[in-house]
């Protein structure tokens, strides 16, 4: 399982790459993908939504299950990866290039893990 | 009385003995008794014969009516022999929705065909496995085409009053905020149309033919809602789909309509079937089972029930529909009758309907009702006269025909199907004038 | 298998309809511009491709079915005789009401039994499956709160363990969800409970016998907790055939209940429909019912009622899965319906007493209709699955158990019975059952390799998800 240290995490399993203070990438951690399984689809949301701190923005579906995907930032949605519509795989194969959606005027930020505590929060959650 | 228990008294008490209870009172003791019913004021059961006695005679009640002019969203088409027999199977009739696709290939294949042909039939890119019938899949349409700043559907008067209701009580449900754009001489009213589409539609339906029979100018419908930025949804007639412009020639975002002319009874309504088919892009909002083709682990063909993360079972309050059963039997039904008629026995149906009905409405004129729209059309037709519908309508029911449908005081819908001969249609004819002659 | 499109000759078709006999007239608006791809088949070709799509398919005929909450019941033959009937096949549902008065009869025949047995006064027969019963009970429990101008009750209770369709149907009458997390018996918990009610309240949705195929004693308790709350108390009767003549949805304190035709009163279920989901009432509901109820006893006729939510259908439901469900009930009567349940209860608590030793029970209490065993300690220790289990069955002729339901439960495969099973049968699927658990446990791969002797493997489905194949390409 790859805990890249640049990045920040959610409890949820979201990663977040801070581009600069008030722009960040979102997507799903490889320790997610791994246990969501085949993931077939995504619902993102549009640009310029806005996106809430501790709240859904998109979901991802696999065969049997459709799990929500939190947002860690409050702000604007200024792009949106739409290739994941055409290759939801991507999120299994390479979790880490997959961004869903990128987002500008951050407002707001939660707590977030650095890669070392969220490697050793997943090994807890698997026992 | 009539059982279908596995297990004889004595073997129950044997099976009783066995799991440490000595009656079923003890078995259901766990239950409070102040729930508990004492007995059922049910009427005592009954032998097979003496229930099928019984369903006779309550069928015997009903008039067969040897002869029918009437349509009105049921339709009385011929249905091939060999379409009673497959659906007669017993294993596609007493089969459960084939969640285990090992042993449901048979049942899985048979709606993707189905799909294919719907999508053959409307020209759109997905079918459905099936809703309940022409209305609810108008309904579910309706649901799909909303959108966060869209919330307001319009419906021709010219739809099957019944669609309109069905539509209604949906939305009275979901929010959606129904309007109805007038009718004129018979179909929409384009000017309203335009005058009425804004920035919060989000779609427009349409019946084609309509209710009365009358063929609509679909593509230029289609225009003025897809210039508004709403969707387009046509509620077709199969049979006419096989010589009328298909719902994607006329742009239509989604495709609905009552499947019951492909091969099912009249049957007082129902099963009936609704097919709902779309454009790609609205794939993933169309409600209930879809099948889809994959391949097995060894790499054999194979067809699966799929996207199934849209679906109530999974998506729970976020689902978009909570449909679970629908028509399974009566999408296989509307698939065998599809492929035993073939593209020109589909064909020579639409085209015995628009011939007869045509023949009909010219010897109905003759007798005295006068055609009330001057659109064309399909296989109905309104009518008008001095003569009150009752009295016609009586007249050739005391024949044994049941006329077309009163839709007012002087109006009449009438009906032609391939069923219907050109020697029965003179003979309405001939009675209708000895009426309004009379 | 070949697809039916795959097969036969160009040209080729059946010889079904005859030469017009009326002057042929050309359409003069305009055609489709795309050809109709259809089959292409003699009927003897046609008739052999359905077969062979039957014999790929596995009903209540082909073998033991133990569906949980589907209810999988044989389906008796004079059913389906009775809905062949052409006293009912042929009528138009439009015609005049004194030329229809059998099928009116048979619907307020149905309604009157069906009342009877659930315990309510007024019924609808319009709704064509569960789902869409719930949705319409639901309308009924908006229109009766909008009547009062209670506007603000808004919210539908619905415990966690309940069947998708329950919060779906909730939204799609216009409600929130809120879901409450049920005991660990499965039981509403009643402190819970309290806790969410209130003036946004507008009903609870509930089975009892709960998902997990045990009955809720506090069901009085619960029920009246949502009348003081000023709800009203919605019956999903997808569990009715454990308690049919034992205990009714009404005497429980349920204001609406809505019944499977195609579970509880045997009707097939036809590969996935036509079902039929009859909606009951309180009197003090009646007045919205959608479509026509049945009036008048010599002279039948219909009438809309009152204050009529509309109609959830067009005409009057699926009229001959009615037929079939009467043709049932006249059978049965007041001594087989009750009879039916206990056999259906007794064969459950039969197979789970006879298989808790291996198979680990979700529940240790006794059972109704159906039981929920659970796979997670053998999933944990050595890799085999439900999924696996339930995989390996269908090599020995069995239909498998419900899996991953209720969701409350990990590694769930809830087994139903049924009463038209015999003890010959049980014993032989108990045998099965435990000769399946102790392959897998000495040879996990190959449970996971489960089925081989089916007509097909295990099918990719993450493939046909993502790359969807809906229609066969000409």
């Amino acid at each position: 399982m790859n805990y890249p240290n640049e990045l920040k995490y959610r409890k949820s399993h979201e990663w977040v790459k801070f581009i600069d203070e008030s722009t960040a990438l979102i997507g799903l951690s490889d320790f997610a993908q791994d246990s969501l399984g085949g993931i077939v689809f995504v619902n993102l949301p549009e640009e310029g939504d806005e996106v809430t701190a501790g709240t859904a923005f998109a979901d991802v579906e696999s065969v049997k299950a459709v799990s929500d995907v939190f947002s860690p930032i409050s702000g604007v949605v200024a792009e949106v990866n739409e290739a994941l519509l055409d290759a939801p795989e991507s999120i299994n194969e390479a979790p880490y290039d997959s961004w869903f959606i990128k987002v500008e005027n951050i407002s707001e930020t939660e707590d977030l893990m650095d890669a070392e505590t969220y490697e050793k929060f997943t090994l807890s959650e698997e026992a | 009385m009539g059982s279908y228990l596995g297990n004889t008294t004595e073997v129950q008490q044997e099976m009783l003995r066995e799991i440490g209870f000595d009656s079923f009172d003890a078995l259901f003791s766990h239950i409070p008794d102040e729930v508990k019913v004492k007995e059922l004021n049910l009427p005592s059961g009954l032998s097979e014969m003496e229930a099928l006695d019984k369903m006779e005679e309550m069928a015997d009640k009903n008039t067969v009516f040897k002869h029918i002019f009437r349509g009105a969203g049921a339709y009385n088409h011929y249905i091939p022999a060999i379409v009673g027999s497959v659906v007669n199977k017993e294993e596609f009739l007493t089969a459960y929705t084939p969640y285990q696709a090992e042993i449901s290939q048979g049942i899985l294949q048979s709606i993707f065909e189905y799909q294919t042909m719907i999508c053959e039939l409307t020209g759109m890119a997905v079918s459905n496995a099936s809703v309940y019938d022409g209305a609810t899949a108008a309904a579910e349409a309706v649901a799909m085409c909303r959108e966060r700043k869209r919330n307001t559907a319009f419906v021709s008067e010219t739809v099957n009053p019944q669609v309109l209701r069905v539509i209604k009580t949906y939305c009275y449900g979901n929010g959606i905020h129904v309007e109805v754009i007038p009718e004129k001489d018979g179909v929409t009213d384009m000017e309203a149309l335009k005058a009425a589409l804004k920035e919060d539609s989000a779609c427009f339906y349409m019946q084609q033919p309509n209710f009365y029979g009358n063929i609509e100018d679909a593509d230029a419908l289609g225009e003025i809602v897809h210039e508004a930025g709403a969707k387009y949804i046509m509620g077709c007639n199969p049979i006419a789909l096989a010589i009328l412009k298909t719902p994607a020639e006329c742009g239509a975002d989604v495709a609905v309509g009552e499947g019951q002319p492909l091969g099912m009874e009249l049957a007082f309504g129902g099963p009936y079937l609704g097919f709902m088919a779309a454009t790609e892009k609205m794939m993933r909002k169309l409600p209930g089972r879809i099948v889809g083709e994959t391949v097995d682990k060894e790499g054999k063909r194979a067809y699966v029930l799929t996207l199934q993360a849209r679906e109530q079972h999974i998506r729970r309050e976020k689902a978009s529909s909570n449909i679970c059963s629908n028509q399974a039997l009566c999408a296989l039904t509307a698939s065998v009758y599809m492929a035993a008629m073939g593209e020109k026995g589909m064909t020579q149906a639409a085209n015995l309907c628009l011939s007869k009905a045509h023949y009909l409405q010219g010897e109905l004129n003759k007798a005295g009702l006068k055609p009330k729209y001057g659109q064309p059309y399909f296989h109905e037709f309104v009518t008008t006269s001095d003569v009150k519908a009752e009295v016609i309508l009586e007249a050739l029911e005391k024949k044994g025909i049941l006329g077309g449908l009163p839709l007012n005081e002087y109006d009449i819908l009438w009906c032609a199907t391939e069923k219907n001969t050109k020697e029965e249609m003179e003979q309405v004819a001939a009675i209708v004038k000895e009426v309004c002659q009379g | 298998m070949k697809l039916v499109f795959e097969r036969g000759n160009e040209g080729n078709q059946c010889t079904i309809l005859p030469e017009c006999d009326v002057p042929q007239v050309e359409l003069t608006t305009p055609k489709r511009e795309k050809s109709l791809h259809l089959p292409q088949l003699s009927e003897n070709e046609l008739s052999r491709h359905y077969t062979e799509l039957a014999k790929q398919v596995h009903g209540v005929n082909d073998g033991f079915y133990p569906l949980g909450s589907c209810t999988m019941k044989y389906n008796p033959k004079v059913n389906e005789e009775a809905a062949a009937l052409k006293g009912f096949t042929k009528v138009h549902p439009l015609q005049p009401e004194h030329t229809m008065q059998g099928c009116m009869e048979v619907l307020k025949t149905s309604e009157e039994l069906l009342c009877e047995i659930t315990g309510m006064d007024a019924m609808t027969l319009q709704p064509a499956a569960g789902a869409h019963g719930e949705f319409t009970g639901l309308l009924l429990i908006k229109a009766y709160h909008d009547s009062r101008n209670d506007k603000k009750r808004t919210k539908i209770i619905v415990p966690d363990s309940a069947h998708g369709t329950n919060p779906a149907s909730a939204v799609m009458a216009g409600f929130t969800v809120v879901s409450i997390p049920s005991r660990e018996d499965g039981c509403v918990d009643l402190d819970k409970l309290r806790e969410v009610v209130g003036e946004d309240t507008a009903g609870l949705m509930l089975t009892n016998p709960n998902t997990v195929g045990l009955f809720d004693k506090n069901i009085l308790e619960i029920t009246s907790i949502i009348h003081e709350a000023g709800g009203l108390a919605y019956y999903d009767g997808a569990n009715l055939n454990a308690v049919m003549g034992v205990v009714r949805p009404g005497d429980m304190g349920f204001d609406v209940v809505h019944i499977n035709l195609h579970k509880t009163f045997s009707t097939p279920h036809g590969g996935g429909g036509p079902g039929s989901g009859p909606v009951g009432c309180k009197a003090f509901l009646q007045e919205f019912l959608p479509g026509k109820q049945v009036t008048g006893t010599e002279e039948l006729a219909f009438k809309v009622p009152e204050h009529s939510i509309g109609s959830v259908k067009e005409f009057y439901g699926n009229f001959l899965v009615v037929v079939k469900a009467l043709t049932y009930v006249l059978t049965l009567g007041k001594e087989g319906i009750p009879a039916a349940s206990k056999n259906a209860v007794l064969n459950a608590n039969y197979m789970m007493e006879k298989l808790k030793d291996i198979y680990p029970m979700a529940y240790q209490e006794t059972c109704m209709h159906e039981f929920v065993m659970t796979l997670e300690k053998m999933e944990h220790e050595i890799g085999v699955s439900a999924m696996d289990i339930a995989k390996s069955l269908l090599d020995y002729g069995i239909h498998p158990p419900t899996m991953y339901f209720p969701l409350i439960v990990h590694e769930a495969l809830m087994v139903e019975p049924t009463e038209t099973e015999s003890k010959e049968t049980l014993d032989e699927v108990i045998g099965v059952f435990r000769e399946v658990y102790e392959k897998a446990k000495a040879n996990p791969n190959a449970a996971h390799e489960a089925p081989v002797a089916t007509y097909i493997r295990r099918p990719d489905e993450v493939q046909a998800a993502r790359k969807p194949v809906l229609r066969y390409e000409f």
